[in-house]
């Protein structure tokens, strides 16, 4: 057994090599700091690239999902976020389960660009080292070194990890074909923690102030919804002309609109890859409003997204004896 | 100048009637509120009526619009469960309004604003207590100012 990169590496060649895939879907070095860069490896000799740490962020899901071509065979090295992106859209029968080799790799969250940047004060990093992922996964290195022009800092991966993978569920994948170094997979997260509490206890009134200022921020242009590997709709409803359901202005009212049914179209299927508020260039709150939907469907329906390929989203189904305590 | 205004303001208030949007399903409400009005039976006149052929085909948007352009109030009514003249569509039409009524109360749109009812063709009394109250609920709560679009 090695390293979990060198294990990867090793399935994925093994994938390759007897051609039970076309290309293989994973990260390799970026040139951005903190930031890996997606690749399809369709070589064997390409493969001593391919790389998985706390850089790759990216849903992998979204990146094979829309190079699908009908009978493809796709391996995919998977976080838990990406293998439930690829189970819910099979779900969706975007998909056949045969199509996709999912290789589990054990995930300890990604890193967000932009506390580390927050952190810094904006200085630009030249050079950072992070630790391996069996030291972080094994608990025996917390932190990671940056440095810059004149200075050097120990900062914490607790403090700059993904809000998403803070609320992370399962950061395995639940469905895998092998799983790599399985000793290390992680079962919740450990940072796992209560997002909504804090806007649970909050007055609808102090609500409403709280997503006014936040959807007020957003400039309309559609990031989120081109990130999210669940908005693949050919036609977008947000762009239809005739007849135009949305105003295309950046009036609250209409921004308001805009989000409350993006996260509607999203509603039971939302996995919470994060995706979306990475993508968001002046940091609105994309995620609270979907968590808060989330588990209000799973309280009244008991659906969780992403776990089963044979099982339809909530909100695409129904029960004919359900509580409806709000109909009169 | 600005007493004018002022006092331009309290008549507003004091006369102040809502207007509600009401969805109501071609099969049953819709045809509930026929017979409410063939047999006489009184009900505010805040309602203003669109027929759709199913409450299933309500999508959250057309709640949203109604709010954006100044409704104070809408109202969603179908048929009672089982009785669906497209078998399922108000099964499927209960969980889409379970999310919508999630989103709108935690977002702080008061929920008596967007309201919820099963009525049949044969329940003209029902309809109008219907629309009595949600004609009192929204009269309570004011015009509606949260996700208003102003210009």
């Amino acid at each position: 057994m090695g390293t979990i990169n060198e294990d990867l590496r090793k399935q994925a060649q093994k994938l390759l090599a007897n051609k039970e895939i076309d290309y293989f879907v994973g990260c390799r070095q970026g040139t951005i700091p903190f930031r890996s860069a997606p690749h399809a490896f369709r070589t064997e000799a390409e493969l001593d690239q391919l790389t998985f740490d706390m850089t790759c962020s990216n849903n992998l899901a979204q990146f094979l999902h829309k190079n699908y071509k009908k009978g493809d065979k796709i391996g995919i090295a998977a976080k838990g976020c990406d293998a439930r992106t690829l189970i819910q859209l099979m779900a969706e029968n975007q998909f056949p389960r045969e199509a996709i080799k999912i290789i589990g790799v054990p995930c300890c969250g990604v890193l967000d660009q932009k506390k580390i940047r927050d952190k810094l004060g904006g200085k630009p990093v030249l050079k950072y080292s992070l630790p391996s992922m069996e030291e972080i996964l094994s608990g025996k290195k917390d932190t990671l070194t940056v440095e810059g022009k004149d200075f050097k800092e120990e900062i914490k991966l607790a403090d700059v990890v993904s809000n998403n993978c803070l609320v992370c569920e399962y950061p395995s994948a639940p469905l895998a074909d092998t799983f790599i170094q399985e000793g290390l997979k992680q079962e919740k997260a450990s940072g796992s923690m209560n997002w909504l509490e804090k806007f649970e206890k909050m007055s609808s009134d102090e609500r409403w102030e709280y997503f006014s200022k936040q959807y007020s921020k957003c400039i309309r242009c559609y990031a989120c919804r081109n990130a999210c590997p669940f908005c693949y709709c050919e036609q977008c409803i947000v762009d239809d002309s005739q007849p135009q359901w949305f105003g295309k202005s950046t009036n609250l009212s209409d921004t308001m609109v805009f989000h409350i049914i993006r996260t509607l179209h999203v509603a039971s299927r939302c996995i919470g890859c994060g995706a979306c508020t990475r993508a968001c260039p002046t940091g609105v709150d994309l995620v609270t409003l979907g968590l808060y939907l989330d588990k209000e469907i799973k309280e009244r329906f008991g659906y969780t997204p992403g776990l089963d390929p044979g099982e339809l989203p909530a909100l695409c189904t129904y029960k004919e004896d359900e509580k409806q305590d709000f109909i009169m | 100048m600005e007493q004018n205004q002022e006092t331009k303001q309290t008549t507003k208030s004091e006369n102040w009637e809502p207007r509600i949007m009401a969805f109501l399903c071609n099969w049953c409400s819709y045809a509930g509120a026929d017979l409410a009005g063939v047999s006489r039976i009184q009900y505010p006149p805040n309602i203003r009526v669109i027929r759709v052929p199913c409450s299933g085909r309500i999508d959250p948007i057309f709640v949203l619009r109604c709010l954006q352009s100044g409704y104070d109030g809408v109202l969603v009514s179908g048929c009672h469960p089982g009785d669906c003249h497209y078998i399922s569509g108000n099964y499927v039409a209960r969980r889409k309004f379970v999310a919508l009524r999630a989103i709108l109360n935690f977002l702080g749109i008061e929920p008596g604003r967007v309201q919820f009812s099963w009525v049949s063709a044969g329940e003209g009394e029902k309809f109008s207590e219907v629309i009595k109250k949600v004609t009192d609920d929204v009269k309570k709560l004011g015009p509606a100012s949260r996700l208003v679009k102003k210009d």
